[in-house]
């Protein structure tokens, strides 16, 4: 079946099986492999991209669903070499330490702050429920995302 | 893990939906925001020969008025239950309840019709639809029938919705000066609940559905008696686990579950004020 997306402002076009998972469709067909895949089971979050401004797991996704949606996956974050405030501040804050789970979390961390500009740290952990890092660091990942929101304002 | 090949077919109208699944019958599964589907089929536990992708029957995602109920479509995504103004005012239990559903990525994807469709005696919101005494609309070739949220949940994954039928709405009673209580225990965060509780109480009456207590989702019908009579929170929350099996699991023993259903209920009764 074909299919027809925006993915980080270009237009894309392939000719996928039913059964594609969003995931694999972006790195194998698009060839955005920032985009991770942990669990495989819509648990962990690695796999966190935005559709039409959301995270979503494309993990837990069909790429025919996606079918003329917006989608922006980690690639499409920052402004040619400056760093989204948000990859900044996971940079300034030293909010990984293997990087895996790090796109996913830093997608949802942005949807997060879409939704809740000036979140508590509560709400930041709360928020970031749906990704797991398998290293523990949320300690830096919360501070990190608390600085992202204090550098919006 | 990859679904094994199915046939796609986008659906462009309730309708259009209706006529595939009369034409395929078992053969086809609804798919709308796909987080119960997708999963069941990655895992290779469904295996549809026809996918209906019914997410984009946007007239089918609303919260209204209407009498005195809330009409909510099913398409409605958890993430717009959650927000919804008319939700939070009207039936603050199903927007507490919408909240604790996953994760903000599945929110943002899961609909309250696939949730309830479903049938999971271990998802939320099931629990709150059954303390709310709600009821869902049906379509199918005969036209719409509205099934008490009593009458719905058959057993284990199972419903009232016949293979060739559509949930359409969800009702629930407006309920604008109830207090409730939405308890949900696990260890890890995202988790399902190892047990919950949902309560409400509106004037006299209370209503109690339980998370994960039996192979359906179950109301706490002795419970509501008890407090209907009079008694109190710690002593009606005492009968919340009388007559029903719980599974016994790694998270959880069947017995640990009845106490932890008798914890929570007393607490959610507490909490709406009993």
């Amino acid at each position: 079946m074909q299919v027809s997306m925006t993915v980080n402002g270009s237009n894309v076009s392939h000719d996928v099986e039913p059964r594609t998972l969003l995931v694999h469709y972006l790195r194998e067909q698009t060839g955005l492999t920032g985009t991770n895949i942990g669990c495989d089971s819509s648990s962990c979050g690695a796999c966190t991209i935005h559709v039409n401004g959301e995270a979503v797991k494309s993990c837990t996704m069909l790429a025919v669903q996606a079918d003329g949606q917006d989608l922006t996956t980690i690639e499409g974050l920052a402004d040619g070499d400056t760093l989204h405030p948000m990859q900044q501040a996971f940079h300034e804050c030293h909010a990984l330490q293997c990087g895996y789970c790090t796109p996913g979390m830093v997608m949802a961390a942005v949807s997060l702050l879409d939704e809740v500009p000036d979140p508590t740290e509560a709400q930041v952990r709360e928020g970031l429920e749906g990704n797991l890092c398998r290293c523990t660091g949320y300690h830096n990942i919360v501070a990190a995302v608390l600085k992202a929101a204090g550098s919006s304002q | 893990m990859i679904p094994v090949p199915f046939d796609y077919e986008r659906a462009t109208s309730a309708e259009h939906a209706l006529a595939l699944l009369a034409e395929h019958g078992d053969d086809a599964k609804l798919l709308a925001g796909g987080h119960s589907l997708l999963p069941l089929m990655k895992y290779r536990l469904a295996a549809p020969a026809l996918v209906v992708d019914i997410g984009r029957l946007s007239d089918l995602s609303y919260v209204r008025e209407d009498g005195d109920v809330l009409a909510i479509g099913a398409l409605t995504r958890h993430r717009d239950v959650e927000t919804s103004d008319l939700v939070r005012a009207q039936t603050g239990l199903l927007a507490a309840a919408t909240s604790k559903v996953g994760d903000p990525q599945v929110r943002h994807r899961g609909t309250l019709g696939g949730s309830l469709a479903h049938g999971d005696p271990a998802s939320d919101l099931p629990a709150a639809l059954i303390a709310l005494r709600g009821s869902v609309v049906v379509q199918g070739p005969a036209g719409r029938r509205e099934v008490a949220v009593d009458d719905f949940f058959t057993g284990f994954l199972e419903t009232d919705l016949a293979p060739d039928e559509l949930l359409v709405e969800v009702r629930v009673p407006r309920m604008p000066e109830a207090r409730w209580s939405f308890q949900k225990f696990n260890r890890r965060a995202q988790d399902w609940a190892i047990v919950g509780a949902a309560v409400v109480v509106d004037g006299g009456s209370c209503g109690v559905g339980l998370v994960n207590m039996d192979s359906r989702p179950v109301r706490a019908a002795g419970v509501e008696a008890a407090v209907d009579s009079g008694t109190s929170a710690a002593d009606a929350a005492a009968v919340a686990a009388d007559g029903l099996e719980p599974p016994s699991d790694l998270n959880a023993g069947g017995e640990y579950r009845c106490h932890l259903a008798r914890v929570l209920t007393r607490r959610g009764l507490e909490e709406a004020g009993c």
